[in-house]
């Protein structure tokens, strides 16, 4: 009853959803306002609709309901109940259905809260939001309907693939979802501008901090499935530049263009119709990277599902949102007025040239990305583009961006002084030299180490240079303390959450490059009581012994520790082999430290009682999660900044 | 405006992108075409493994009957997902299965079968370089062929035999052919 109450639901949304569109788009051409208020009625009712179907189908995944198609497939009564929950999007049906209530929520957010827009901006806003939704409304009913039921239903589901069953991927597609859906907002005020034929600095107000949120969440969603893939897959790897990844990282990429574009047209109003542009982009990346994950155009170990039929579907919505959407831009374009000039050495230059970076960034990824796709489809065969790749496009993109990255903030408006600013850097350029030296020297001095090295100095360089630019800011060493102590407070938090973004990054690449360049890996037939030598420490075998789960058994092997023979820590990695559906997984054991990770997995015993084992030496590692959680949280604080609450929902703070 | 026409520069690339999509939704990616489907198994003789009792795998083992060739490896991981449903195959007696240990060292392919169970007629070993399977078609492991009764290669399936794939593919051509 509850199920087909949500099935009903998500068909009655659907309807909502283009009356939604309807309404919006042309009750704001009309300039009526009934109509207009209508459209804003339908937003907050298509998020009742929507909800009510996303809560139905968690309730089938709660109680087990193996009466559904969905629930049967892809859940089992004896899984725990956090991922009987995660389930709910652990698959095709259920994911789109999460995307689709996302989408409900940011459209009902605006409809709601966005008292303070133009009437007819708004309507067109929330016009295009119906639109969307729309869509989706119509792809998941007509082929990918969560809700159908089976004749003869199952004494019990297929399962949850085990690699799944896991808290950090139960997270990660929710808000890897929030930051896709939420580039959704920026793409409507896109279009409604485009149809308005106005941008202004009010605009770009509005756009930025939905864009700033949707980033703080991609941000964070890409860091979990990153985390995920160093710990649950078992082989120290924690990016596989996978199409599925990739997928998730140009729109990213894109999006952290856009957040500095918009700066531009909100501080200077120029590159607008640059902005613009972006803004369709990112959307388009993130619908691009649903096709391409859902469609099964390209192979990867992430996808699960694939159906020519939905894949068709897809595209013909890609080829209504994004070509129709281009089309627009192509015709209205022309006809933004361009506002303020400046000169290539400034802040808008320094911006524009993390934009072009981004975007060629973004671009290099989508290119590989669809490079097999190109070939296959001009008959040139199976091939396949892997991080080689990439990362000899990536290198030599991100070590200028780096660069730049702590001379920007310190120029002007409109015209800089690039060797005013480069004398005020000479210390944060000392100092990342003397840095990169003494972990050269650390690491052993050798030749082959100067790239990472090198790598170490960008970071250093990054991280000083972002604290010395916050620094300045406060006059601190320069003034009496009191006085920068007064001048720290008047920091606006949009510029303390600069500083934390920029080196939140440099933290990552402490990390990418320390575990690239000085990774250790054994892997070796161990016997109980043997010991093998891991970079400074000894790793004894002490036990191995079979452990039951809720849904599966393990073997669980305990590793000793210690360093010059003193004992350090105990870990026990597991090998577990589920039973439905029957696989087995590996979970490591990780000991982080400052400097690094000890890394340890269990695998299948080996003939002669003795077992495979794999240990990593992960240097720095910890630095790149810790790295993305602060670039996140930068983000956050930004986005608290009073200025951008002219943007945020009408709430608390305001008067 | 004088490059009114660069503003269309985007969605002419998405026309084109758009093009390769559409193509590319009707290829399969993981579909990899054997060059030897229908035509006869190529000549080949290999070694039995230690202590199965077996004279090894020849090309005349594969005609007579339906038969099911699986390529496997002890140091294939897949093929260890794989194994339990050759197990359930076994059981059902309703196809031989011919076992190929590609590149692989005899002991442990052996010792490999005596863990997981064995559920091949004949298993021959094709040592690294392992070119005698490729003669047969092979590109990775697990894979696995349907040979008919006169000895042609009638299916390839590449990747791990489930049930799905069994049911919906493999069993059906295999009954068509016992006909």
């Amino acid at each position: 009853m509850i199920t087909e109450a949500g099935h009903f639901a998500l068909a009655l949304a659907l309807f909502v959803a283009l009356a939604q569109a309807g309404l919006g788009l042309y009750g704001a051409q009309r300039g009526d306002k009934g109509l207009m208020a209508a459209a804003s009625g339908a937003g907050v009712a298509l998020l009742l609709l929507v909800g009510v179907a996303f809560a139905a189908l968690t309730h089938a995944y709660v109680i087990s309901d193996f009466s559904l198609v969905n629930v049967a497939s892809n859940s089992h009564s004896a899984k725990p109940m956090l991922y009987k929950i995660s389930g709910v999007w652990g698959n095709h049906e259920g994911s789109l259905l999460l995307w689709l209530t996302i989408l409900a929520l940011f459209g009902g957010v605006v409809a709601i809260f966005g008292k303070g827009l133009p009437p007819s901006l708004k309507a067109r806003v929330v016009g295009v939001q119906g639109l969307v939704a729309g869509a989706f409304a119509a792809f998941i009913l007509f082929t990918s309907n969560p809700f159908a039921r089976i004749a003869r239903p199952p004494m019990d589901g297929n399962g949850l693939n085990p690699l799944l069953q896991d808290p950090g991927l139960a997270f990660h597609p929710p808000f890897l979802y929030l930051g896709y859906v939420g580039f959704s907002i920026a793409f409507s005020f896109a279009i409604a501008a485009l149809i308005e034929g106005k941008v202004d600095a009010a605009w770009a107000r509005w756009v930025r901090p939905w864009t700033l949120a949707a980033w703080v969440f991609l941000t964070l969603g890409i860091a979990l499935g990153s985390w995920w893939a160093y710990y649950e897959l078992g082989w120290g790897g924690w990016w596989y530049w996978d199409p599925v990844e990739n997928a998730s990282f140009m729109p990213w990429l894109a999006g952290t263009a856009l957040l500095h574009s918009a700066l531009v047209v909100e501080k200077r109003d120029a590159l607008k119709s640059w902005t613009i542009l972006l803004s369709i982009l990112t959307f388009s990346l993130s619908l691009l990277g649903t096709f391409l994950v859902r469609s099964g155009v390209i192979t990867s170990v992430h996808s699960f599902a694939s159906d020519p039929g939905r894949g068709l579907f897809i595209l013909a919505m890609l080829a209504a949102v994004v070509g129709g959407s281009l089309m627009l831009y192509a015709i209205r374009a022309p006809g933004l007025k361009s506002g303020g000039l400046f000169q290539p050495i400034s802040r808008e230059g320094g911006l524009l040239f993390n934009n072009l970076i981004m975007s060629t960034a973004a671009g290099s990824v989508l290119l590989g990305t669809l490079y097999p796709l190109f070939v296959d489809a001009l008959g040139g065969g199976k091939v396949s583009v892997g991080p080689p790749f990439f990362n000899s496009v990536f290198v030599p993109l991100m070590v200028p961006l780096i660069v730049s990255m702590a001379i920007g903030p310190m120029l002007t408006w409109k015209r800089g002084d690039l060797w005013t600013v480069l004398k005020r850097l000479k210390f944060v350029f000392a100092a990342a030299l003397v840095f990169a030296g003494i972990v050269w020297l650390l690491a052993g001095g050798k030749m082959g180490d100067l790239a990472a090295a090198g790598g170490m100095a960008l970071a250093a360089w990054l991280l000083l240079g972002s604290l010395w630019e916050l620094g300045e800011r406060a006059l601190l060493f320069k003034a009496p303390w009191a006085e920068a102590l007064v001048r720290v407070r008047q920091i606006p938090l949009a510029a303390w959450g600069m500083t934390l973004a920029h080196g939140g990054l440099a933290l990552a690449i402490l990390g990418v490059v320390g575990s690239s360049s000085w990774v250790e890996e054994r892997i070796q037939n161990m016997k109980i009581g043997e010991t093998v030598r891991l970079h400074d420490v000894d790793v004894l075998l002490e036990s191995v012994e079979e452990v039951p789960g809720p849904n599966y058994g393990a073997l669980k092997g305990t590793f000793l520790l210690s360093r010059d023979g003193k004992e350090l820590l105990r870990l026990s990695p597991e090998r577990r082999q589920y039973q439905t559906p029957p696989r087995p997984t590996s979970e490591t054991a990780i000991h982080s430290t400052w400097l690094g990770d000890y890394y340890t997995v269990i695998s299948e015993p080996a003939p002669g009682g003795s077992y495979v084992t794999r240990f990593y030496w992960q240097p720095l590692i910890p630095w790149l999660w810790a790295g993305a959680l602060v670039m996140a949280l930068g983000g956050l604080v930004s986005l608290l900044d009073r200025r951008h609450r002219v943007g945020v929902p009408v709430g608390r703070r305001t008067k | 405006m004088k490059n009114r026409w660069a503003y269309l520069l985007p969605v002419i690339l998405f026309l084109g992108l758009l093009g390769f999509f559409t193509r590319g939704l009707f290829l399969d990616p993981r579909a990899i075409p054997s060059v030897m489907i229908d035509k006869p198994a190529p000549q080949m003789d290999l070694a039995a493994l230690p202590g199965r009792g077996d004279t090894g795998l020849k090309t005349e083992h594969l005609k007579g009957q339906v038969s099911l060739v699986n390529i496997f490896g002890s140091w294939c991981v897949s093929c260890v997902a794989e194994h339990p449903y050759l197990m359930k195959i076994k059981a059902q007696k309703i196809v031989p299965i011919m076992g190929i240990d590609w590149r692989d060292d005899p002991v442990q392919g052996a010792l490999w079968l005596q863990k997981n169970g064995d559920p091949y007629d004949r298993v021959g070993v094709d040592p690294a370089p392992g070119h005698a399977s490729v003669d047969f078609g092979v590109t990775g492991a697990p894979e696995s062929f349907i040979v008919d009764k006169e000895g042609r290669i009638r299916y390839k399936h590449v990747g791990i035999i489930d049930d799905r794939v069994w049911s919906e593919i493999l069993l059906p051509i295999i009954r068509e052919l016992q006909k």
